[in-house]
């Protein structure tokens, strides 16, 4: 696997990069699948630490409506800066929210979350001057280093940067996921009190975690608020949150590409979805959900890794402890 | 003075009864079976869709219109029969034991399936059935107008309140409940069926939240997306009780209630925040709510 990533990840590039020149529809909904891919990685990432977040769209909004934010103000209206203050915005957010909440876990951990989530979502709704509301906020095209572009030309070079940015973040997390903050986060799922009898803090690393993951969430947001053009509440809504640990389950957490793969995946059948069966989705979506969580608890992800079995030699090359499987583990 | 809060104090007190419905139900499930049941808020919105097309099936065949208040009680009773063992033996057992992550995903699968077959079910418009509430008039105190319904709402909750406690503490079966709580290994040895204990819990918990669903149908009518608000009511009221207790679950939904009654009264635009801002000043001073028992993290 380990030896195979680098021709495996270019392919799959060569792939994203040329399939909108054969398929030009497919460019909307590969930009929209690595944008919520990205908050779905945020999410995925969490989970490796045995974290369950039900609120994490709240970051994806948060990029969202930065992006929209900014995009009303006229000097701040260009792509790099957008992307980055969206993201920036998010990781504070992130930082101060995890600081009060990376102390709790499990079911608390997840609760919190959705009540801050929710908060967020009243407000956006609530606060009809500012945020106009249910209505949401249009987002136009911004310039690209000082050139402004029209919708169709900016969408073209808006995609490329998604991909860019996913094979560099890509193997950020990458890096992140071997280092020994990564494992300490592991560690945080396995046993926490060993952890810190090891003398490693427990809470710093599960802020970093978590700032980590609100930083890929609202980038994703700012992402989707570009392509889409226009942020709405709803984004921030807990069934939201709810889809992204779906999507992050799905795709698989043992590696950064399972997100994405997830993603990707969901967009493509929904696409397809809502041409025959637009009234079941959710449900196409609920029970894909449980059979994956019963018959494939590793993801689609975890399909492409090989068997378990082997793994335990393997282990020692790619960086990953057999406990890729979303499992909580019994107590 | 009086006359300008007793109407939002019944208003409230009507309110934190349908919370508590929902909320003591989500308790219940969480206190025996140890599972967040994600798709809890769907069987009040599916008992909502249930007594609402009972009681306009009754208007609609010309049946005495006292018979809307028996109607709304069998459709809670047909939801949790229909949806409670099915539902307990074919997907939830099998979390059992696993971590949280697992057993919140299993029930947002749930939820999503459970949303779109209302969907094709009962349609997407809104209905609407108040025969319950008109039948029963007003009472006027003071010159301010009260609904009956209100009141009997108010009432209802208090019933189920002491019965769910009686049926704790007073009954053979209330007695199995608790040993099973308490510890569900020894419960098994001692011979106690707790397979059937289970499904017996979940399913009363189906009953209480499709009953807070028939019950509300008279003043707010039903709509697409209630089963979703409902949810995150119903988790924010069982958190502050604090998961697992009955009376705290009543005590935080009339929290929940007057908070939300003060802020549309003093900050309209802050309505619908209030119960998640009550909740997370709770929690992070109490993560284990505020009637709640802590539990110490295990190695």
């Amino acid at each position: 696997m380990t030896r195979l990533l680098p021709l495996i990840t270019a392919i799959a590039v060569l792939t994203l990069l040329l399939l909108p020149v054969v398929l030009p529809w497919s460019q909307f909904i590969i930009t929209i699948a690595i944008a919520k891919g990205f908050a779905a990685l945020g999410v995925a990432l969490l989970l490796r630490g045995g974290l369950i977040s039900i609120g994490h769209a709240m970051y994806f909004a948060i990029g969202a409506y930065v992006t929209a934010f900014m995009m009303k103000s006229d000097m701040l209206g260009d792509l790099a800066l957008l992307l980055l203050g969206s993201t920036l915005v998010a990781t504070l957010v992130g930082l101060i929210v995890g600081s009060f909440l990376v102390r709790f876990r499990a079911i608390f951990f997840a609760m919190l979350n959705l009540a801050v989530s929710m908060v967020l979502f009243a407000l956006f709704s609530k606060l009809y001057g500012l945020t106009g509301g249910t209505d949401g906020m249009r987002v136009s095209v911004p310039a690209i280093f000082g050139n402004v572009l029209d919708k169709a030309a900016f969408d073209g070079v808006l995609y490329y940067v998604c991909i860019a940015l996913l094979v560099i973040v890509g193997f950020l997390v990458r890096a992140y996921f071997k280092s020994p903050l990564g494992y300490g986060l592991k560690a945080i799922h396995t046993n926490e009190v060993r952890l810190e009898y090891l003398g490693v803090s427990a809470y710093s690393i599960t802020l970093i975690a978590y700032t980590i993951s609100a930083a890929l969430a609202g980038l994703g947001g700012a992402m989707a608020a570009l392509s889409i053009g226009h942020v709405l509440p709803e984004y921030a809504y807990w069934t939201e949150s709810g889809h992204l640990v779906l999507t992050a389950v799905l795709g698989g957490i043992g590696g950064v590409a399972g997100p994405f793969i997830g993603s990707v995946f969901l967009e493509a059948v929904h696409t397809f979805a809502v041409d025959f069966a637009a009234d079941a989705w959710n449900m196409i979506l609920g029970a894909t959900l449980l059979l994956v969580i019963f018959f494939v608890p590793r993801g689609l992800f975890g399909l492409f890794e090989g068997k378990p079995a082997k793994r335990a030699s393997a282990d020692e090359e790619t960086g990953d402890t057999p406990n890729t499987a979303i499992e909580g583990g019994a107590k | 003075m009086l006359n300008s809060i007793l109407p939002l104090l019944v208003d409230g007190l009507a309110n934190a009864a349908l919370i508590f419905f929902v909320a003591v139900g989500l308790t219940l499930v969480f206190s025996v079976l140890r599972i967040l049941n994600v798709a809890h808020g769907s069987f009040y919105s599916i008992g909502a869709y249930g007594a609402a097309s009972l009681g306009l099936w009754l208007v609609s065949v010309g049946a005495n219109p006292w018979l809307s208040y028996p109607a709304l009680l069998v459709s809670a009773a047909l939801v949790a029969a229909l949806f409670g063992p099915t539902i307990e033996r074919l997907l939830v057992r099998w979390t059992y034991g696993k971590g949280e992550a697992i057993q919140i995903l299993v029930t947002f699968g749930l939820f999503l399936i459970l949303e779109d077959l209302q969907r094709m079910v009962f349609g997407v418009q809104s209905l609407y059935q108040d025969t319950p509430m008109t039948l029963l008039g007003v009472t006027m105190v003071g010159g301010v107008v009260y609904l009956n319904y209100q009141i009997l709402l108010i009432v209802l909750a208090l019933i189920v309140l002491i019965g769910l406690r009686l049926l704790i503490k007073r009954t053979r079966m209330g007695r199995l409940l608790a040993a099973v709580v308490a510890d569900r290994e020894v419960s098994e040895a001692m011979g106690i069926n707790t397979d059937r204990i289970f499904m017996l819990a979940f399913s009363i918990g189906v009953f209480l939240a499709a009953l807070g669903g028939a019950l509300a149908t008279p003043t707010t009518g039903v709509a697409p997306g209630l089963g979703a608000e409902t949810m995150v009511l119903a988790f924010a009221v069982a958190a502050i009780g604090g998961l697992g207790q009955i009376e705290g679950a009543a005590i935080a939904a009339v929290i929940v209630a007057t908070a939300k009654v003060l802020a549309v009264y003093f900050v309209p635009a802050l309505d619908s925040v209030a119960p998640y801002l009550v909740m997370l000043a709770v929690l992070m001073v109490r993560p284990q709510g505020l009637f709640g028992v802590a539990e110490t993290r295990r190695v």
